[in-house]
């Protein structure tokens, strides 16, 4: 089928910025066109989250004390699920080293799917921290200038400075290849592959200050370990690979276009080993803990076994261990790459089992029992779980939209109409078209 | 390049829905109708939409009538000018008034100069009979329901300084014989972490020594509380609940003003009274003369002779965040 790009060059140059308004502007409004699916998907997805932005204004309103957490367990189910999401973005990043450090071609296409993944992982992680707040339209004092800002004491504000920061890198990475796609352009070099390094260090550096916000704390033993960010980084790139996996398979599906076949192979490959590793980890502390013995080892009775009674999370615990070890197992199977209900039960397991790994299985045991020995247990109450799910919905009618975009523009259906010049083959392969 | 068709055949629209089948660029609109009704429809979802939004959120209006403008521009306690602090005491005040119907005067004494306070408690003569505790409930206008307190008394079990096997819930005739009995409360650390990890300078070590909040600064993460090893720290879950005749209308803004919904809390060492001169309610309460506070840079006061006569230790002494509240023993 013939492109049919070839426009005159109008007489008149459009300055670069209005340009870039109008793609946006078409991205945004082409990408909430779709069929009858795509608007059942999003009103499910809006029904949740309105279900969840309802709970979150209750909860500002009449207090804190609607969800489960107490002053023993001042934590729990939205710092559990930040700290996970703030893994999945990491997890994004694990296309772009191998399609930009080990120049893998085939993964380049795919890079994207990545990056957007990282921005609306991100997103999720701050609503998370936004909805722990008791007092959320404080915000602004924590802005610099304006507010006062605890930095650099402080490691909660390296993790602002590093949230914020790794989502402008992705938004603008993501912002420019796409906008040069829709001109028709090809991407200059220099003006985002500087940004593409950047994100490759920016996302271990937010998992590691995401660590490190825990493991500094000297009077919280189960967290106070050195193994904490190297064990967030291993399971951030199980996680994340896994849900990349999926997702690519979701948009061939949906758009009917073969791609990504190298791109899963390569990242089966990687989840192979940081599985592995992060499950090497996770035993190396259990031994440690176990081994040594002693008062500080009663959180991880707590997590594991129960303790004098009390069993809350032992159940949590057991599910990680037993989805992680299936998924280890599956993941080793040779031909796991040509068995799509396979590959996708061992994601799916992996991604769920690091959920409550890091999650319910990393934040609470740390507040139980308390620093005083003290137990008092912890289940997340319904305003808990509705704003859990309200804030996954939302992240998951992002993440729908950004992709609906990126496949516009990629199956022009999204183009420039005032495309200055023809594509030609030679650009489709610079900007490694993969339309199999 | 492969250009995919626009009907590729798992495009998700085929069938007889006026919908484009996604391809809204390309193909023309099925007719004026079908526009015309699409409009109508999106017009409706988007207002149902908007509607929905906005009653979702809709109880966080209610938020206004106790968040004022005011409350919301306050500047940082320590950038407060002095017609300015006077400026908050008194809308402060007004609260208390109209929200608990209660009459209070809020003070804001500072540090005295040179002064240095420290907290000593002999565990010898400790009978565990919580006194403390209710006077710590009562004094700084704790929340009735809960029975909030910035004392926990630990019940302990004598050979023994574990506190899991201590227990705070007992409830026979007080002291035990097998039984010591420790009171924990802030320890007003040197260092302390709590005031380290804060995002937002909400809360600060004095001159006195004593660790403050500025309640109308705090922004309510609870990092303070996840970092301090004492458990010395409490979070207002819920709007205080006491009734206007308890409220101890002796207050002053760093200490024992009723707190607002969402933020931190913690012991004061009673600043509202030591800064005047006076000891801490815990002390006043105590039976049995276990407390002692004073002047730690006084070589004449009390809780010096403590120091300097007593077999003294500090709660978790090895994580070096250097308590200035100490415990001893008698023999």
């Amino acid at each position: 089928m013939s492109d049919p790009a070839v426009i005159p060059v109008p007489a008149t140059p459009v300055p670069e910025w209005r340009q870039y308004l109008r793609f946006a502007w078409n991205a945004f409004s082409q990408s909430v066109e779709g069929g009858w699916k795509f608007y059942v998907w999003m009103t499910l997805l809006t029904a949740v989250f309105l279900v969840g932005a309802n709970a979150w204004a209750v909860q500002v309103r009449d207090g804190m004390a609607l969800t489960a957490m107490s002053d023993h367990v001042s934590w729990g189910l939205y710092i559990a699920n930040f700290t996970f999401l703030v893994g999945l973005a990491a997890g994004g990043v694990m296309m772009v080293i191998p399609a930009y450090l080990y120049h893998d071609e085939k993964m380049h296409d795919i890079v994207i799917i990545g990056e957007l993944l990282a921005i609306a992982a991100i997103i999720m992680s701050i609503m998370f921290v936004v909805c722990d707040l008791g007092r959320p339209y404080r915000f602004w004092h924590m802005m610099p200038g304006l507010g006062k800002f605890n930095f650099p004491v402080s490691m909660l504000t390296w993790d602002v400075i590093v949230l914020n920061g790794y989502f402008a890198i992705n938004v603008y990475i993501c912002g420019y290849l796409l906008y040069k796609r829709f001109r028709a352009q090809p991407p200059v070099a220099k003006m985002y592959l500087p940004a593409v390094f950047l994100s490759i260090v920016w996302a271990i550096s937010i998992h590691t200050v995401t660590a490190f916000l825990y493991c500094g704390l000297g009077g919280r033993p189960f967290w106070n370990t050195a193994l904490l960010a190297p064990r967030f980084l291993a399971s951030a790139f199980v996680s994340g690979p896994a849900f990349i996996i999926v997702a690519i398979q979701i948009i061939r599906w949906q758009t009917g276009r073969m791609f990504g076949e190298g791109a899963i192979r390569t990242l089966v490959s990687i989840v192979r080993i940081t599985i592995l590793i992060s499950l090497l980890m996770v035993v190396s502390e259990i031994f440690v803990e176990f081994y040594t013995g002693g008062s500080h080892t009663g959180a991880a009775k707590y997590l594991y076994f129960g303790l004098h009674g009390y069993h809350e999370l032992v159940p949590w615990i057991w599910t990680s261990i037993v989805f992680t070890v299936v998924a280890v197992i599956l993941f080793m199977q040779p031909r796991i790459n040509r068995r799509p209900l396979l590959l996708n039960t061992a994601c799916l397991l992996a991604f769920v089992g690091l959920w409550i790994e890091k999650g319910m299985g990393m934040i609470i045991p740390a507040f139980i029992p308390s620093t005083l020995h003290e137990i008092v247990e912890y289940r997340p109450s319904l305003t808990e779980w509705k704003i859990t799910a309200g804030i996954w919905a939302l992240g998951f009618m992002i993440y729908t939209l950004l992709l609906k975009i990126t496949i516009n523009i990629h199956s022009r259906k999204l183009k420039d109409a005032s495309g200055a010049r023809t594509i030609t083959p030679e650009d489709s392969l610079a900007m490694g078209d993969g339309g199999v | 390049m492969n250009d995919p068709a626009p009907a590729s055949p798992k495009t998700p629209c085929g069938g007889n829905c006026s919908c484009s089948g996604g391809s809204t660029n390309a193909s023309p609109p099925p007719g004026d109708d079908g526009s015309t009704r699409r409009a109508v429809l999106k017009g409706l979802g988007a207002t149902l939409g908007v509607a929905a939004y906005a009653k979702a959120l809709a109880p966080l209006t209610e938020l206004t009538k106790e968040t004022s403008m005011d409350e919301f521009l306050q500047k940082h306690y320590k950038e407060l000018s002095k017609d300015e602090i006077a400026t908050v005491i008194t809308r402060l005040t007004q609260e208390a008034k109209e929200q608990y119907g209660a009459d209070v005067t809020i003070s804001d004494p500072k540090p005295q100069e040179g002064v240095k306070f420290g907290y000593a408690l002999n565990l010898s003569i400790c009978n565990g009979c919580r006194k403390c505790a209710e006077a710590c409930h009562l004094e700084n206008n704790h929340d009735r329901p809960s029975h909030q307190s910035y004392i926990r008394v630990f019940e302990m079990t004598k050979g023994s300084m574990d506190f899991e096997k201590g227990n705070v819930h007992y409830d026979h005739p007080v002291p035990q014989p097998d039984k010591y009995y420790m009171p924990v409360q802030c320890q007003q650390c040197e260092h302390p972490p709590c005031v380290d990890v804060c995002p937002v300078e909400a809360t600060w070590k004095e001159k006195d020594g004593i660790v403050v909040v500025d309640y109308n600064w705090c922004i309510g993460c609870r990092y303070c509380e996840a970092a301090c090893p004492y458990h010395a720290r409490r979070f207002n879950w819920q709007k205080p609940q006491i009734p206007a005749p308890e409220i101890n209308p002796d207050q002053s803004y760093l200490s024992n003003r009723i707190r607002p919904q969402g933020v931190m809390e913690k012991c004061t060492f009673c600043l509202h009274r030591t800064r005047n001169g006076r000891l801490p309610a815990c002390l006043e309460a105590c039976p049995t003369g276990a407390r002692v506070f004073g002047d730690l840079n006084d070589p004449a006061s009390e809780v010096r002779y403590v120091l300097e006569n007593k077999r003294v230790f500090v709660l978790k002494e090895e994580l070096g965040l250097k308590p200035q509240f100490f415990y001893f023993f008698d023999e």
